[in-house]
Formats: structure tokens, sequence, C-alpha cells
């Protein structure tokens, strides 16, 4: 339609064409950036040459030589005596993704919950939401990870002395020690049990949906996915004579042997990530909620609907399209933050690769840009998968 | 089914009757010792200035605010803290909005089967045959695959008149439909009412379109100061108003218009 217009008017002298101004616009901006990334390189190959430094990634085939975490921690198996700059890389990676992914999950969960509260008519509940999430959302991240850090984990006692939770669970200030699963013969079974649950909830949602279609009943289908998914593999694990055991820590000598420990480096970021992460999605929680108009509610009301359902049908689904780009944006902030581990030694990619190995080798552009790209992947990642969920909750508007 | 516990509607007496009624925001006494019966099929119109309470009276019906004194009693039933009396008077009882409140992540037709499907566990085939009739009621149903905000503010209205009507109630409130329409879009929304009133639907609605009470209300009920003043037939009523209060309200609202 607007085509045909454009065609039978006059055109416009060619300076005040928009069209014209965008395109031109656009190459203008084209070529300064070229240029200027064509200088930054041009002029870093000069003068890493005047300094005889060779650019190159042979150095990741190289053994480290160091140990980049503690033995009590070491998701990536890594050999002091063999392993390379390269399984650093990988090992720091992991950990990066360790903290990111439990971060992510943890403070999404403290968030919606506070946020929720926060808005509780209930003045002593709504008081308790304001202060965390006022007090935590002002004071710096990183003073909050070593107040963890040295202010509560290093105060717990020394590991002899360690605080026993019914001979299982033991911390000290150093770890948290629990006792480890050991599968044995059939637990395969129960872990079938599982799959098999959960695609038997697949299916029978669908199914449950198309019956309320047809016949309008309602079904439980909460209830049964709980049954399905935690109580049939339980069922199993039963019938098969519980093919499992544990590994149960034991203090010997000067140490905890057996059960996995988590060390407090990763107790202290994930804490202060969380909560601290927690505070702001909080924020982006009760401001959707709040965006939900309270004309919405009461229309669901006088249809008759429940508070529940009013909750999941109508006030969840518009708050979410207004919840979800803020939450990315904290969920980058997350990953990106947990970078702060250099500061009480959690062995993350920035302190291991880009610390350690970077000070051994001296390949500052490799491993800085190499760290860069890293960032880059996952935040790019977390952002297309919130868009493509943000676009299935988006509103249909004019 | 899931009704043998539920309050039962009683049919035979009037269908809302309100009884020395009194509401307090806090300290502010906004509703003064409220009578009023309302029988099956009468249509009632509620004037007043603004603040005079007759939002909160008729939101006091379908509990969306809650009274604090006196009685209220819907199709035999009575408003109190009990949740099942309050689902029983909510599913008899419908109310249309002045800002339209429709459900904008939701289709027309969606909005129209949300209730039906959840509240009276109906099947989806038949929610939407039931919504189709309305949307033709209403005259719109070839918007019935669109979005809210896709709609004027006339058509939206129709709407919700059809999303209350979906659920069958005995009783339809109305809180100033048109008081957010642009004037060439009142007609379309009022004709529609004047439709429903003819059905014999039980009405009680808040208004200052007078054209509208003249046709088709039983009485008209003027309210100023939380209380309702005086009441009346609408030709009574309008061509000899008792009080000194609804004089000056009449000359106002007719003075503008
Ligand atoms: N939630 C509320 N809290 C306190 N005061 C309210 C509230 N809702 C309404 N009011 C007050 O009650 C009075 C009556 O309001 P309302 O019933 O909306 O009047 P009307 O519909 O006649 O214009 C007004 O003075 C209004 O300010
Ligand atoms: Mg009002």
């Amino acid at each position: 339609m607007t085509i045909e217009t454009v065609d039978t008017q006059p055109k416009p002298n060619l300076l005040n064409d928009p069209k014209f101004r965008a395109i031109a616009a656009q190459i203008v901006v084209v070529v300064l950036f070229v240029s200027f990334v064509a200088y930054i390189i041009s002029n870093t190959a000069v003068n890493l040459e005047k300094l005889g430094i060779k650019a190159g990634f042979e150095f990741l085939g190289l053994q480290a030589g160091f140990m980049p975490t503690s033995p009590n921690f070491n998701l990536t198996d890594f050999d002091v005596n063999k392993d390379t700059h390269m399984d650093v890389f990988w090992l720091g990676l992991v950990n990066t993704l360790l903290i990111a992914v439990l971060g992510i999950i943890a403070a999404t969960i403290v968030g919606f919950v506070f946020g929720v509260l926060r808005l509780s008519k209930n003045p002593l509940v709504n008081f308790v939401a304001a202060a965390y999430i006022e007090g935590v959302r002002n004071i710096p991240l990183l003073l909050q990870i070593l107040v963890w850090y040295f202010g509560v984990l290093l105060a717990l006692p020394i590991v002899k002395q360690s605080i026993n939770m019914g001979d299982l669970v033991f911390l000290n200030n150093r770890y948290l020690v629990a006792p480890a699963p050991i599968f044995e013969d059939g637990f395969g079974f129960v872990t079938i049990a599982f799959i098999i649950g959960i695609v038997a909830t697949f299916f029978l949602a669908r199914w449950a949906h198309k019956r309320q279609d047809t016949t309008g009943q309602q079904f439980p289908i909460f209830y049964s996915a709980l049954g399905l998914i935690i109580g049939f593999p339980i069922l199993v694990l039963l019938a098969m004579g519980v093919p499992l055991n544990w590994n149960i820590p034991e203090l010997k000598g000067f140490n905890f042997v057996g059960g996995v420990q988590i060390t407090s480096q990763l107790t202290a970021l994930f804490l202060a990530l969380t909560f601290y992460t927690g505070s702001f999605i909080a924020e982006n929680v009760r401001a959707g909620i709040l965006a939900v108009s309270h004309g919405q509610t009461e229309a669901a009301y006088a249809l008759g609907l429940r508070p529940n359902r009013t909750m999941s049908l109508i006030v969840i689904p518009q708050a979410m399209r207004v919840v979800v780009p803020p939450v990315t944006s904290q969920y980058l902030n997350l990953t990106k933050n947990s970078s702060l581990a250099i500061a009480i030694g959690y062995p993350d990619i920035v302190n291991v690769f880009m610390g350690i190995s970077l000070n051994q080798t001296g390949k500052a552009i490799e491993i800085i840009g190499m760290t860069m790209g890293v960032y880059l992947t996952i935040s790019l990642l977390i952002s297309m998968f919130m868009n493509w969920y943000n676009k299935r909750v988006a509103l249909v508007e004019r | 089914m899931s009704d043998t516990n539920t309050a039962a509607a009683d049919n035979s007496g009037p269908a809302i009757t309100i009884s020395a009624m009194h509401k307090w925001y806090g300290d502010f006494h906004v509703l003064k010792d409220i009578n009023l019966t309302v029988e099956r099929g009468e249509r009632i119109v509620v004037c007043g200035p603004s603040g005079s309470g007759k939002s909160t009276m008729i939101r006091c019906i379908n509990r969306l605010e809650e009274h604090q004194k006196g009685s209220i009693n819907v199709s035999g039933i009575e408003l109190t803290n009990d949740l099942k009396n309050i689902d029983t008077i909510r599913r008899e009882v419908g109310m249309v909005f002045q800002h339209f409140n429709l459900f904008p992540h939701l289709t027309v037709l969606q909005n129209c089967t949300l209730a039906p499907i959840w509240v009276r566990k109906m099947p989806k085939a038949e929610a939407e045959e039931i919504a189709m009739k309305y949307l033709e009621r209403v005259k719109i149903p070839e918007q019935a695959q669109k979005f809210p905000g896709q709609l004027s503010g006339g058509q939206q209205q129709r709407v919700a008149i059809a999303r209350s009507l979906c659920m069958n109630p005995e009783i339809m409130l109305f809180d100033e439909p048109t008081s957010a329409l642009d004037p060439e879009m009142i007609k379309e929304v009022l004709d529609v009412m004047v439709d429903l009133a003819k059905e014999g639907m039980t009405m009680l609605v808040v208004t200052h379109e007078m054209g509208f009470a003249k046709q088709v209300a039983d009485r008209v009920i003027f309210m100023d100061g939380g209380e309702i003043i005086e009441q009346n037939e609408p030709n009574e009523f309008f061509d000899n108003p008792q009080s000194d209060r609804t004089k000056l309200f009449l000359s106002q609202i007719l003075g503008h218009s």
C-alpha cells in the first residue's frame, strides 16, 4: 500500500529522503567501525612485533604445571602431572558454567518468592521482604562475596570440630561434606522409571487437556505429575530392593574421606550471587505483577474465577511479558559477575585461565580473547533462549 | 457433581435484597444505611454525583467490596465470608466495568470461553458455541479471533457484555458502561443493553445516560454522599424530583448534555 502511494508522489530532494538518509548513515557507521578495528589490529600487531612476541595458540598444548583447583573440588579430574593450559581452560569453563547455572536457578526462585512476598498485605512479611531487597540490592556485590566467605564461612569451626548434622552431613570452615550416592546394579531401572514418568506426564497432560476440551472435566495434573515423576521411580527403587548405597563421609586424621565436598568458595560465591541477583529479580517480579491492573483481577473474580486460577490464567501470563526482559539482563549480570570469584579463590575461568595461565604464558591477547569469547557465547545463548521465551509470552497489540 | 454442596440459588424471591447496609473505608463512611430490593426482571438505573458511592454499592453485590453492617441477599443467598456463597453469587451475577477489563492476552473468543470452561467446567466446543451465540447477539461474531487491543472501545465493551452473558447470569451489574467511550460508540453499547432489558434480564445500571433510563428503567435511584436520597419511576423522577439535591444534580447533567 505505502509503496504504491510513494511511487505516485513527487520524489523529495535526495538529502531529505528518509530512505536515503538511513542507508547513508549506516554506510558511514560501518566504514568508521571497520577502520577502527583495522587500526587496533594493525597497531597491536606492530607493537607485538616490536616486542618480539609471536601471536598464536600453541601454548594451549603445553603442560600447565600448576594445580588450578583444590583436590576436593576437581570436576574435570585435572591432573597436574600431564594436563595442559587447554585443560585449565576447560576446568575454568566448567566451573563458570556451574556457578552460573546454580546461581540462575536459585536467584530465580529467591526472586520470585520475595517479589511475591513484597506484595503481601501482611505488614511483617512485607517488611521482611522489603528489608532483604533494599538491604542486599544496595550493597556492592564484591563486599557481599567477601562477607559470606570471610565473615560467615571462614568463621565456622575447623575441620576436626566440624558441625555434625546427624553423623551424615558435616560443615566446617573449608567445606560442606555430605553422603555421596553409589549406584549399584539395577539402579538403571530407576533411571528408566524416571524417564518413563516424564514422558508419561507429557502424554497425560495432553490427554487431560483434550479431555477438558471435550468433556469440560478438569484433571489434577500437578499431583499426577508428582506421582509419575517422583512416586513411580521410588516404587521401582523399592521393588528393586533399593540398589543404592551411600558413601558416608568420615573424619580420618585431619580430613574427611568419602562423601561429596562442596568448598566454602563455591558456597560463598553461590550465596552472594543468589541473594544479590535475587533481590533485583524480586523487584522485577513485583513490578511485573503490579503492571497487571487490578481491574484484570476484578474482572476474573466477577466471572467466578477463584484467586489461584485468576493468578495462573490471568495475572501471571500478563506479568511474565513485563518480567522476562529485565530478568534476562539479571541472568547476564549474574554470569558476568561470577568472575568476581577471583576475590575468594573460586577456580572460575577468569581466575585460573585469565589469571594463572596468562601469568605463566604471557599470551595476553589470546587468553583475554578466548575468555571474552566464553562470556560472549554464554550471554548470547541466554539472550537467545530468553528472546524465544519472550516471543511465546508476548502480547498481541494493535 | 461439585454443585451438590454449594448453596442453592432460590429463584422465587427478589433478585437482590439489601437492608440497613453500611460500609466504611477506614474512617470514611462511604455507604450509609442502604435499603434496596430489586425484583426479578426489574431494571434499575443508579445515578448521582461522582464519589457518591454508586460503584461501591454495586460492587458490594458481587463481593468485590465487603460491607461491614447490614445484609445483602442475592437470589436467596446471604453474602457472608463463606467462600461457597461468594462463588455461587459470582456465578449468578455478571458485571460490566467502565474500562471493559477484557483480558488482553486472550482472544475475544477465549475471553468469552474462559469462565464457562474453568468455572462451569464446560467442554470447549460447547463453550465456544455459546460464546459465538452471544458474540452474534452483540453483533461482532467476526471479531472472535482478534485480540481486545485490536478492537474499538465500543466493540470491546460489547465483548465484555458477551463475556458476562456466557456465564448465563441471573443478574447483570453495569458500572458506567459507556462513560469511557467516544460519543459515536455509546449508542452501539446502549442498543445491546436495551435488547438485554427487553429479554427480561434483571439489571442494575450505574449510568448518566438519561435517555437509556427513560427508555428501559423501571426505577431510577439517586445517590449522594453514600445514601439513597430518592427513588422513583423514570418519568416522575425526571419531571418531578423531590429533593433539592436531586434537582441540583439533574439541572447539572441536563444542562451539560
Ligand atoms: N478503595 C478505596 N479506599 C478508600 N476510599 C475509596 C475507595 N474506593 C472508593 N473510595 C471513596 O469512596 C467514595 C465513593 O466512591 P465510588 O463508589 O467509586 O463513587 P462513584 O462510583 O459514585 O463515583 C469516594 O469518595 C471514593 O473516593
Ligand atoms: Mg464509579
